[in-house]
Parts: C-alpha cells; sequence; structure tokens
C-alpha cells in the first residue's frame, strides 16, 4: 500500500526539503507538496507534516500567521478526522497557535538562538510517532531555534503528563522549556509537535539515525510493513 | 479612527526578552529599575463602524496568544 503524505510549505517554511526527502526516503513515496495558499489538501492522506523555518518571518509570534492560513483550516479537520500531523520547530509553533496543541513557545530563556545537536529522552513509546523507540531511550536529534521555550500553565503541564503526551524531554539544558518538554502529543494521540529536527537525522550522512525511527514508525503503523 | 491594542506577557509567564533588556538598563549605569516587562503595541486606523466586538474578536483570535499574553483595546480620539 502506498504511504500518502503531504508536506506543507508557508512563506518563510526552509525544511520543506529535509522534511519531504525525509518522507521519501523512508516510505519510498514522495510526498505532495503542499503551498499554503491551497484551499485543500490531496485525497485520502495518511500523514501530514509542518516543516521547520520561519513562516511570514516569524511576524507577530512565531507560527502565528502561518495558523492562520487557508491551508490550516483543512489540517486542522483532518487532524480532527485522525490523520497524523507531525509539526516539527516551526511547526510546532504553527500547532501551538493554531490551538492543535495546549501551549505555546516563547523566546529562550537563555535569548540565544540555539543551533546545535541535543540529547532527548523518549518518554511515551506507546504513540504511533514514537513507538519504534524504547521508553527513556536517549537519542540524539539536532535543534535550531530562537523561540522553543515551552510554556503551559501548571494545571495543562500536570494533564499532559498525566495522560502520556510528553513524548520527548531534553536530557539537557537547551531553552528553559517547562519541565524540559520537547515533543507534546494531542489527546488523540495523532498530532505531535517538536522543537527537534528528526527529519535530519535520517542517514549516516547527516551525522547520526536516530531520527529515522520516527518515520518509520508512523509510516509501519499506517500501511504496515 | 485609530485604535490601539497593547498585548502584553501574562503575570508568572517568564519573560526573557525583558530581562535582558533589564541586564542592559543596568550596564548602561541607571540604578532603581526592579522589573522589566517587554509587550507589544498594535496600532489599527479602522472605519468608525467597526465595534468593540470586532476588535475584542481581533485580539483573541490572532493579536494577542491567549495562552501567554493579555491585551488591552483603547480607541484613540481623532
Amino acid at each position: 500500500m502506498t504511504f500518502r503524505s503531504a508536506v506543507i510549505t508557508f512563506p518563510g517554511s526552509n525544511c520543506d526539503r529535509d522534511m519531504a526527502d525525509a518522507l521519501e526516503k523512508v516510505s519510498g513515496t514522495a510526498p505532495h507538496r503542499v503551498w499554503h495558499g491551497d484551499d485543500a489538501l490531496p485525497d485520502g492522506l495518511d500523514f501530514i507534516a509542518l516543516p521547520g523555518g520561519f513562516s511570514y518571518g516569524d511576524y507577530l509570534r512565531s507560527g502565528a500567521m502561518a495558523a492562520r492560513s487557508h491551508i490550516m483550516k483543512a489540517v486542522i479537520e483532518a487532524a480532527g478526522r485522525g490523520v497524523p500531523v507531525l509539526g516539527v520547530c516551526n511547526g510546532f509553533q504553527v500547532l501551538t497557535e493554531s490551538g492543535l496543541l495546549p501551549g505555546a513557545l516563547m523566546r529562550n530563556a537563555g535569548i540565544r538562538f540555539v543551533c546545535r545537536d541535543v540529547k532527548l529522552t523518549v518518554e511515551n513509546n506507546q504513540s504511533l510517532f514514537t513507538s519504534g523507540y524504547t521508553a527513556g531511550q536517549e537519542i540524539l536529534i539536532p535543534v535550531a531555534h530562537h523561540d522553543g521555550n515551552y510554556f503551559a500553565d501548571d494545571a495543562t503541564l500536570d494533564r499532559l503528563e498525566g495522560e502520556g503526551r510528553v513524548a520527548f524531554r531534553y536530557a539537557e539544558l537547551v531553552n528553559g522549556s517547562a519541565r524540559a518538554i520537547a515533543g507534546v502529543l494531542n489527546a488523540a494521540g495523532n498530532v505531535l509537535g517538536m522543537m527537534p529536527h528528526p527529519e535530519r537525522m535520517i542517514e549516516p550522512e547527516q551525522g547520526g539515525t536516530d531520527g529515522r525511527a520516527l518515520f518509520e514508525s508512523a509510516i509501519q503503523g499506517l500501511v504496515g510493513a | 479612527m485609530k485604535v490601539r491594542v497593547y498585548v502584553s506577557l501574562k503575570n508568572g509567564v517568564l519573560d526573557p526578552q525583558g530581562r535582558a533588556i533589564h541586564h542592559a538598563i543596568e550596564g548602561l549605569g541607571f540604578s532603581g529599575v526592579q522589573d522589566v516587562r517587554a509587550g507589544r503595541l498594535i496600532e489599527l486606523d479602522v472605519d468608525d463602524t467597526v465595534t468593540d466586538d470586532a476588535l475584542e474578536a481581533m485580539a483573541q483570535q490572532l493579536l494577542a496568544n491567549m495562552v501567554i499574553e493579555n491585551y488591552r483595546i483603547e480607541r484613540v480620539a481623532a
């Protein structure tokens, strides 16, 4: 069965090709490339990816404008039907701004842009996106962001932790995120937002392959091995 | 008519930019500044027919992120 995925490109997205490459290399099928101004998504999608970058120049707030673009109405509707949605970096910011995920991503606590490989801990390996990892596994994935400092009120953080919706945590100091949260799932488990870039760690030439299992587990979970 | 929307971080939300500005103020040799919080001022030029409800909706749906920010709307007499 063919894996039908889409990568959404906003003006200012700059990791859309990396994301498309990762999806193609792992699934064997090139994703549809969808422009932010499109009104509709291709039919029958198995997977939607919101890539990293600086959509709309980060004007107003990172991800704020993209979250209100035409295509996001279709993405929100698809997510509501259970279509898996992965948002990485700016894609994560778009997911929180659009209300698909709780919380907000604020300026890094250290003010500086952080661009390096960081250690993450897999907190929940029961989700569609993380079943290829073992619980507690430490993985190395790069980050590259200025606004990755995850914030939510304590009640929301308690709920996220209680419901197993923290997918990844930083295993080192990175950006001041509340409870070192690096990636969160929605209640239904079909939407994952994360600041680190798994699509940049799928081949040895990239310096590591720890991101590959995320795509493999999602693809196998959706269309069978 | 001019409308000003002031967007500020909620109390209790850490403000790294405000803290950096605070450090810079102290670096310039000024003392007595206890805290700095950075916000955003957005000016709109609107028709008189634009209602308060519409302005509230704009602020809540886009201008402020209600997870972390508060807003205050001020109509400015011409």
